[in-house]
């Protein structure tokens, strides 16, 4: 079981984009070989933003909700966990429903992968491998209600999208006041554009 | 002579850099590891800690070290893949000569056998100083201290340098002069009690990733952020003041800065009275300076000096970090001055929440600089000039002072004393100066002229490919000793598995090379990395960088010791300077006067772009281990050019784009990206890569005065559109690799 005390918070102002956590998910005992991160830059043009995707570990997973073979199980401490070898027919409709695009059906494996919050590890106390790793601690894993006090951003574990609304087990990190995301060092040069 | 033995396809081939993406037997072995080593990351500075997995003596994984205080388990990629290099392909075996047509397996008998002969050789015709040592700092502080007294003692020959020269021998040297002492002034710990943070020439998040999360937390307390670089890194991103300053007018900056702490009276006039010198002749030196001339100078607005002024000079604790982009300058200790008199102004040093510090790049920069294989230095920080610490060090070595030889050329300066013929032999060890040195063009030729040159290294290195002889030697994890991080913290390095095939330690081949040299007399009783270190610490006693009190045990048990340590009974200085006492004999600091200079080489109609070089954070320094690991390749398999929108816009080039960048030195040609994160008045290429990708084929040999670094950060450049064909084969190799064909 994963103590509903510890919370896994996502902090995309904080990431820099050095894909630790991608290469360090690949590592772990579970997925060997395989990273479960989609770590994306954002739009390089414009600035360094990146930004790091892991499964939100829904509380009613749509994921789940539409596989077939009902091959993705939701244990009680509100981990959603990857598919189920045996059942898993490789459909792609958990990657298609999913809301965050987290789950990844592998070429080859024929069977739908996604981040089960390091089971292994969490289960027993431990951090997920990402937020063990992540430098900047973009990732956090950590006692929820030290989190406030910790950090100057709101946790947000609620979203509306395309007019559902989604209650999660992990939380995003929104910064106040907004940071802007376009940035161009010639504004900040004398003389400007 | 050492012209490459064969082409250099032919070489890549046999030699790599191959990649390897699996740990040992593919990802479905999944062995069970028999036990896990706690010891240290191999690459940047930070030292981050690091536990290895081991299965029938191969590092077959890691797991995070959560317990070692300064990243409590954090990594970046370069951490997480490194236990890749281990089996890997490219590890040299056996030791190799060059033949007609390659290079051939040889004994190990006939290696060192050749090896002395051409050293005696060379030495009876052209003198002793006619063979040169080249040493690098990822050696641990053991082999650093080894490899100066094996110069000096084995050798006999005064030109030895190491590769620290061109990383943080400015700040070394900067710091030396302001405090009278060469390291980080605090542990990183006051970072997150600072109310402001100004990095300088720092790409903290992609060359010291650990760095950020200590930024965050102050800035999680309401601290503010202010970042100093060409481009907004992604730490500048966030920043509450970001400052595109042009290349090479970091003094520029800081002395406008100084000069408006003075005339809005921010200055700490008791702390500047009562613990430093020199104040009035450095605002004399910033007395021009106003916020108008500083604007001109640096190309940044008014209004941004006088914020950033005022956000340093109210804050009542600050923390000053900078790196490369200030140190790799020709006034890089002037910048480093520069940066210093604005803390000592402030008085805000040497007490909670308010530091300093140089982030140093290299694995062991800090050791490195310590232990005396720099050209002008003894153990313990000592200088090799002054009869005092001459005798000291005689006392330790047992040798007469007409045995120890004086100073010696520079690195940069060794290679040109090669070029000019006057140097004919070279022993390199850890250290890549075809990619890492300025101006590879010369470089090569400069190899080329060797009449006998070895090497000792785990790869076959681009520098290695020239070599005569070369010894296969041993990786970090297959080796014990100590390191010193960029906080001044000496942590342990723990062997976890023994070296491959004939590969054997850097200390064992110097020990063996000293005593067929006849001097074994003062190297035999080195039978271990201990026995190493129990002589560096008599050695360095009562030096500086004193680390008499530091023990194996000590370290083990306090995750570490920061130097000084004097005694056994001494817990180890985290945060130097306290109650205002610096190391200069008088106890006070001293600011340095750093009146403005323009850089070496300036744009011009010809060259009218700046360019500066630099990290990305998948691959370390000229990139001879992390160009072989997978994963780090395919997230960045080749250099490219930063390039602002607008300045591509008035070359007619787009994203992607064949790019020609061209200076004095050489012309080099790859994909432009395009990024509005830039100046639009300068490019970026990052310098990892060797040949025809090297971005040293394009910067200059200009040197720091005092420090002797090269000008790495600031040149001046043409950039042209051209055309795919001019695309160099290895790039679009590269480039095919990236796109996961
Ligand atoms: S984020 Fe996607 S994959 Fe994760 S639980 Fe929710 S729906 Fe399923
Ligand atoms: S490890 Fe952390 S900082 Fe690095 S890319 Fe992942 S989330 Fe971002
Ligand atoms: S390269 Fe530096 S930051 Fe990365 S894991 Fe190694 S020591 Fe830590």
């Amino acid at each position: 079981m994963v103590s509903e005390e510890f919370g896994f918070f996502i902090d995309p102002q904080r990431c820099i984009g050095c894909r630790s956590c991608v290469a360090a998910c690949a590592e772990c005992g579970t997925h060997r070989g395989h990273s479960m991160i989609h770590l994306d830059e954002l739009d390089r043009l414009a600035s360094t933003q990146t930004g790091p995707t892991v499964c939100m570990h829904c509380e009613d997973p749509i994921c789940a909700m539409s596989c077939p073979a009902d091959a993705i199980k939701r244990t009680e401490d509100g981990v959603v966990h990857a598919s189920q070898k045996p059942r898993c027919v490789a459909c792609q409709n958990c990657e298609l429903s999913c809301p965050f695009g987290v789950p990844i059906v592998l070429p080859g494996l024929e069977q739908m992968l996604k981040c089960d919050l390091c089971y292994d590890r969490s289960s027993i106390g431990l951090k997920p491998m990402c937020a063990t790793v992540c430098p900047s601690q973009a990732l956090l894993f950590a006692p929820r209600h030290e989190v406030a006090a910790m950090r100057g951003s709101r946790p947000l574990r609620e979203f509306v999208i395309g007019g559902l609304r989604i209650r999660t087990r992990n939380a995003i990190m929104v910064p106040d006041p907004e940071v802007p995301l376009n940035l161009d060092a010639s504004i900040l040069m004398e003389g400007g554009l | 002579m050492a012209h490459l033995p064969t082409d250099a396809a032919a070489l890549r081939s046999r030699f790599g850099p191959h990649l390897n993406s699996a740990p040992p037997g593919g990802w479905d072995a999944d062995p069970v590891p028999e036990r896990t080593v706690e010891t240290h990351c191999c690459f940047c500075g930070q030292q981050c800690g690091i536990k290895l997995k081991v299965a029938g003596n191969q590092v077959v994984g890691f797991d995070p070290w959560e317990a070692f205080p300064f990243n409590k388990g954090k990594l970046c990629p370069k951490g997480v893949k490194r236990y890749l290099q281990g089996g890997h392909p490219d590890r040299l075996l056996h030791a190799m000569k060059r033949t007609a047509s390659g290079f051939e397996p040889m004994g190990w008998e006939e290696a060192m056998e050749r090896t002395v002969a051409e050293i005696t050789r060379i030495q009876d015709r052209y003198g002793k100083d006619a063979f040169a040592m080249l040493s690098g700092v990822s050696l641990t502080n053991e082999k650093s201290y080894l490899a100066g007294k094996f110069a000096r003692l084995a050798l006999g020959t005064r030109n030895l340098d190491y590769n620290g020269r061109l990383c943080m021998v400015s700040a070394g040297a900067g710091n030396k002069k302001a405090f009278g002492v060469d390291r980080a002034a605090n542990s990183w710990e006051d970072i997150p009690l600072a109310d402001v943070i100004w990095v300088t020439g720092a790409n903290v998040a992609e060359c010291a990733p650990i760095t950020t999360d200590y930024i965050w937390r102050a800035r999680d307390r309401g601290a503010k952020l202010i970042v100093v670089d060409p481009r907004i890194t992604p730490l500048a991103r966030t920043a509450d003041l970001a400052l595109p300053l042009r290349p090479g007018t970091d003094s520029a900056l800081t002395n406008g800065i100084l000069h408006l702490l003075d005339q809005w009276n921010l200055v700490d006039r008791d702390f500047v009275r009562d613990h430093t010198n020199g104040f009035d002749e450095a605002l004399e030196a910033a007395r021009a300076c106003t916020p108008q001339w500083t604007s001109a100078v640096t190309g940044l607005p008014v209004a941004a000096i006088e914020k950033a002024a005022r956000m340093w000079g109210e804050a009542s604790t600050s923390f000053l970090l900078h790196a490369r982009g200030i140190e790799h300058q020709s006034k890089g200790v002037e910048n480093v001055n520069s940066c210093i008199n604005m803390v000592l102004a402030t008085g805000r040093i040497g007490r909670p929440g308010c530091g300093y510090a140089t982030i140093t790049g290299q694995g062991n920069g800090q050791g490195g600089r310590e232990h005396g294989h720099k050209c002008d230095q003894l153990p313990g920080n000592r200088d090799i000039e002054n009869p005092e610490h001459r005798a000291h060090i005689c006392g330790v070595w047992g040798c007469t002072d007409e045995e120890l030889p004086g100073k010696g050329l520079s690195a940069q300066e060794i290679m040109n004393a090669i070029h000019e013929g006057d140097i004919k032999g070279l022993l390199c060890l850890c250290f890549n100066p075809l990619v890492s040195l300025p101006d590879s063009t010369f470089t090569r030729e400069a190899l080329e002229k060797l009449e006998f040159f070895v090497s000792l290294d785990f790869f076959l290195s681009e520098t290695a490919q020239h070599a005569d002889i070369i010894f296969p030697s041993a990786l970090h994890e297959e080796d014990d000793g100590t390191s010193t991080s960029a906080e001044g913290r000496v942590i342990r390095i723990r062997k976890a598995v023994e070296p491959p095939g004939e590969a054997r330690t850097d200390w064992e081949i110097l020990v063996e090379l000293a005593r067929r040299l006849g001097r074994g007399r003062f190297f035999d009783h080195f039978t271990s990395p201990g026995a190493i270190f129990q002589e560096l610490r008599r050695a360095s006693s009562g030096g500086t960088a004193d680390y008499g009190g530091i023990t194996y045990e000590k370290i083990e048990k306090q995750m570490g010791v920061f130097w000084p340590c004097p005694t056994e009974d001494h817990p180890g200085t985290p945060r130097l300077f306290e109650g205002g006492k610096f190391f200069h004999p008088d106890g006070r600091a001293r600011f340095i006067p750093t009146p403005w200079r323009p850089p070496m080489e300036e744009v011009d109609a010809d060259y009218p772009v700046w360019l500066t070089s630099g990290r990305v954070v998948f691959h370390y320094l000229s990139g001879t281990q992390t160009r072989r690991i997978g994963f780090l390749v395919e997230q960045c398999p080749h250099p490219y050019v930063e390039i602002h929108p607008r300045l591509a816009a008035n070359l007619g080039i787009r994203e992607g784009d064949a790019t020609a960048v061209a200076t004095r030195r050489g012309e080099l040609v790859l994909p432009a990206k395009l990024v509005t994160t830039i100046r639009p008045d300068t490019v970026f290429i990052p310098y990892h890569w060797p040949g025809n990708l090297g971005a040293n084929r394009l910067t200059a040999r200009h040197l720091d005065p005092v420090s002797r670094i090269p000008e790495f950060k600031v040149s001046a450049c043409r950039v042209t559109r051209t055309t795919p064909d001019r695309f160099p084969p290895e790039l679009l190799e590269l480039m095919a690799l990236g796109r996961g064909e």
